[in-house]
C-alpha cells in the first residue's frame, strides 16, 4: 500500500505521525504481533498495551465477551512490567519506523511519576497516561472520574519527562469537558478519547456474570455514537490535541470523528476483526480527501457545521 | 513463515449431524505451513454482529489437493452463520495460528473427547506410518462421527460413548488404565473438555509418559495481542493459549 503521506501526516503535540491513525493502547499488543499482517512502518503511531512498574497478571475467569456490535473485556491490565518492556520490547517495536506511545497506569499518583521518569529512554515517543481503566481494584479509572485527581496525575508526569504527555479519558463521567478543561489546565500536551464504557453481561442459564471480573469495559462499533459526541464537545473546549477513538472500523468511521475535531483516530477493537484495518483505514482517508481536492487531512478537522 | 490473511474458497461444507459442521477450503497458503495443533481464526460476517472472528482447529489436511477441513459445531450466532455459508463462497481466514504438536516419540496415544477430537485427525495423519492409536469420547453414536476420518490414519481406534451408543459405555477416562498399562505408549497428545484432559494428565503422570495438552479459551485476536486467553504457568510466567499454544505440555500451564 502506497499510501500519501504528505496529504496523511499529523503534528500531535510533537509527534511525527506519517498517519492519523494510530493504533489503541490494549487491542495491538506491542506492534510486533501484528507484524505480519500489515505494515508497521505505515501506521501513525502504535500506543503500547498499558504498561506497570511491576508485572502484572490480570484478572481470573473470563476476559472478554461479545455484545451486539462490541465486546467487553476485563484483561485487567496484564502486562509484563515497564523494566521487561523497555529491556526487551521496546528494541523490537523500534525495528520499525512508527512512533511508539506507551500507556502507563500506576496504582498510585507516585507510580505514574515513576513510569514516566522511567519511560525517558530513546525509542518512546510520548506517554499515554491511562486514568480511565475501568477493570483494576486501584489507580486506572479512580483517577479518569475526579478532574482534580486527573489533574494530579498530569503534573506529577509533566514533572517527570520530557516527553508528550497524552491523558487517556474516561467516558464514565458525568461531565466530559470538565475532564478534558482539568488535564489541560494541568499541562497535557494532547487528550485522547474514549475509553471503554463500563458494561456488564449476564448468562441466563448460570445466573453468573459472563466476565470473571462481573464487570467490564464495552469496546467496538456500539460505542461509536457516544466516542463522536464526547471528541466533539472536547475538541470544542480545550485547544491541545485530540486523538479521537471508539468503535472505528472504517475509514468513514475514521472521518466523523476528523470531521468532530479530533487531529488524529485509534484503531481498537476492529483490529481483532481485520489486522489491516490502520492502514486500509488511512488509505480509506485519502481516498476520501483526494475525492474532495483536500491537500491535508488536518484540513477538515472539526469541521463539522452545527449551526 | 509469516501469517496469512487469505479469502480462502469453500469446496465443501456437509453436516455431520443435526449440529456439526465441516468445512473445507481450498487454501494453498493455509494448507502450505499448517501444524496439526494449530488453528485458523475465520471472521463468520461483515456484519457488525457476531463481532469477534471464531478460532477453529485445523481438522485435517489434504496436501496433494491444497484443502483443510474445519470441524465446528453450531452453538451460537456466529457458527450459525459460518454454516450458512455455501460451497464456491469465500471464508476469510487468518492463520496458521498458535503452536501445535510435538511429533516426537514412537507409541503415541491420542485421546479425544467431544469437538476437541478435531485436530488429532490431522495429527494422527502426521503420525502416519508410525502406529497410532486413539481413544474417543463422546455423548453418544450421533456424536461419533469420527471413526472414518481416522479409518485411513490408524492402527486401532477406542470409543467410548456416554451412554453406551457406541462401543464401551462412560468416558475416555474410564478406559484409559487400561489402554496405557498394555499399550507401552510413549506419548500422550489430548485434546477435549478440560475435566477429560484433567484425568488424561493425572494417568500420563502415574504412568511417567510424556502428554500434551490442547487448551481452548475465549480468545479476541488470537494473535498475541489482546491478553484475553492467557493463563497462568508453572515457571511463575504467563502464557498466551493463541501463540504459545493452545498446545502445551501437562503441567506447564497450571491455570486451566
Amino acid at each position: 500500500m502506497m499510501l500519501d503521506y504528505q496529504q496523511l501526516s499529523v503534528d500531535i503535540a510533537g509527534i511525527k505521525m506519517k498517519t492519523p491513525v494510530m493504533t489503541g493502547s490494549g487491542t495491538f499488543g506491542f506492534g510486533v504481533e501484528y507484524a505480519d499482517y500489515v505494515d508497521l512502518n505505515s501506521v501513525g503511531a502504535v500506543v503500547v498495551k498499558g504498561t506497570t512498574l511491576q508485572p502484572r497478571a490480570g484478572n481470573r475467569g473470563q476476559r472478554i465477551a461479545e455484545t451486539p456490535a462490541g465486546m467487553l473485556n476485563c484483561i485487567g491490565l496484564e502486562n509484563p512490567g515497564v523494566e521487561e518492556f523497555i529491556g526487551n520490547i521496546l528494541p523490537q517495536i523500534n525495528r520499525y519506523d512508527v512512533p511508539v506511545i506507551v500507556n502507563i497506569a500506576g496504582n498510585t499518583v507516585e507510580e505514574y511519576g515513576q513510569l514516566a521518569k522511567l519511560l525517558n529512554v530513546p525509542g518512546v515517543a510520548g506517554i499515554e497516561l491511562n486514568i480511565s481503566c475501568p477493570n483494576v481494584k486501584q489507580g486506572g479509572l479512580a483517577f479518569g472520574t475526579c478532574p482534580d485527581s486527573a489533574a494530579t496525575v498530569v503534573e506529577i508526569v509533566k514533572k517527570n519527562t520530557h516527553l508528550p504527555v497524552i491523558a487517556k479519558l474516561s467516558p464514565n463521567v458525568t461531565d466530559i469537558v470538565a475532564m478534558a478543561a482539568a488535564v489541560e489546565q494541568a499541562g497535557a500536551d494532547a487528550i485522547s478519547l474514549i475509553n471503554t464504557l463500563i458494561g456488564m453481561a449476564i448468562d441466563i442459564h448460570s445466573w453468573r456474570p459472563v466476565l470473571g471480573n462481573v464487570i467490564g469495559g464495552l469496546s467496538g462499533p456500539a460505542i461509536k455514537p457516544v466516542a463522536v459526541r464526547m471528541v466533539w464537545q472536547v475538541a470544542k473546549a480545550v485547544k491541545i490535541p485530540v486523538i479521537g477513538m471508539g468503535g472505528i472500523m472504517t475509514a468513514e468511521d475514521a472521518v466523523e470523528f476528523l470531521l468532530a475535531g479530533a487531529s488524529a483516530v485509534a484503531v481498537g477493537t476492529a483490529n481483532f476483526v481485520n489486522p489491516g484495518t490502520a492502514t486500509e483505514i488511512a488509505q480509506g482517508i485519502s481516498d476520501y480527501l483526494t475525492k474532495r481536492g483536500i491537500t491535508q487531512v488536518g484540513q477538515i478537522v472539526g469541521k463539522v457545521q452545527t449551526e | 513463515m509469516p501469517k496469512q490473511h487469505v479469502q480462502a474458497k469453500v469446496v465443501q461444507h456437509i453436516a455431520y449431524n443435526e449440529d456439526v459442521r465441516a468445512i473445507t477450503l481450498f487454501a494453498p497458503s493455509l494448507v502450505r505451513d499448517s501444524q496439526p495443533g494449530q488453528f485458523i481464526h475465520v471472521r463468520v460476517t461483515e456484519q457488525y454482529h457476531p463481532l469477534l472472528r471464531r478460532p477453529i482447529s485445523i481438522c485435517d489436511i489434504d496436501h496433494e489437493q491444497q484443502t483443510m477441513t474445519l470441524v465446528y459445531r453450531i452453538i451460537g450466532e456466529g457458527t450459525r452463520l459460518l454454516a450458512a455459508v455455501e460451497p464456491g463462497g469465500l471464508l476469510d481466514c487468518m492463520g496458521p495460528l498458535g503452536n501445535g504438536f510435538i511429533l516426537q516419540g514412537n507409541r503415541p496415544l491420542l485421546v479425544g473427547g467431544g469437538m476437541g477430537v478435531a485436530p488429532l485427525v490431522y495429527l494422527a495423519r502426521m503420525l502416519c506410518p508410525q502406529p497410532v492409536e486413539v481413544l474417543l469420547g463422546a455423548r453418544s453414536k450421533q456424536e461419533m462421527f469420527w471413526p472414518e476420518l481416522f479409518a485411513a490414519v490408524c492402527k486401532n481406534i477406542h470409543i467410548t460413548t456416554d451412554d453406551g451408543s457406541l462401543g464401551t459405555r462412560g468416558n475416555t477416562i474410564d478406559v484409559l488404565p487400561q489402554l496405557i498399562q498394555t499399550g507401552n505408549y510413549d506419548m500422550i497428545y489430548t485434546c477435549g473438555p478440560n475435566p477429560m484432559m484433567r484425568g488424561v494428565v493425572e494417568q500420563a503422570q502415574k504412568y511417567d509418559i510424556p502428554c500434551q495438552i490442547s487448551l481452548e479459551k475465549h480468545m479476541a485476536c488470537g494473535v498475541g495481542a489482546c491478553l484475553s486467553c492467557t493463563c497462568g504457568a508453572s515457571d511463575g510466567k504467563r502464557r498466551k493459549v493463541c501463540t504459545d499454544g493452545p498446545v502445551f505440555w501437562a503441567g506447564e500451564v497450571t491455570e486451566w
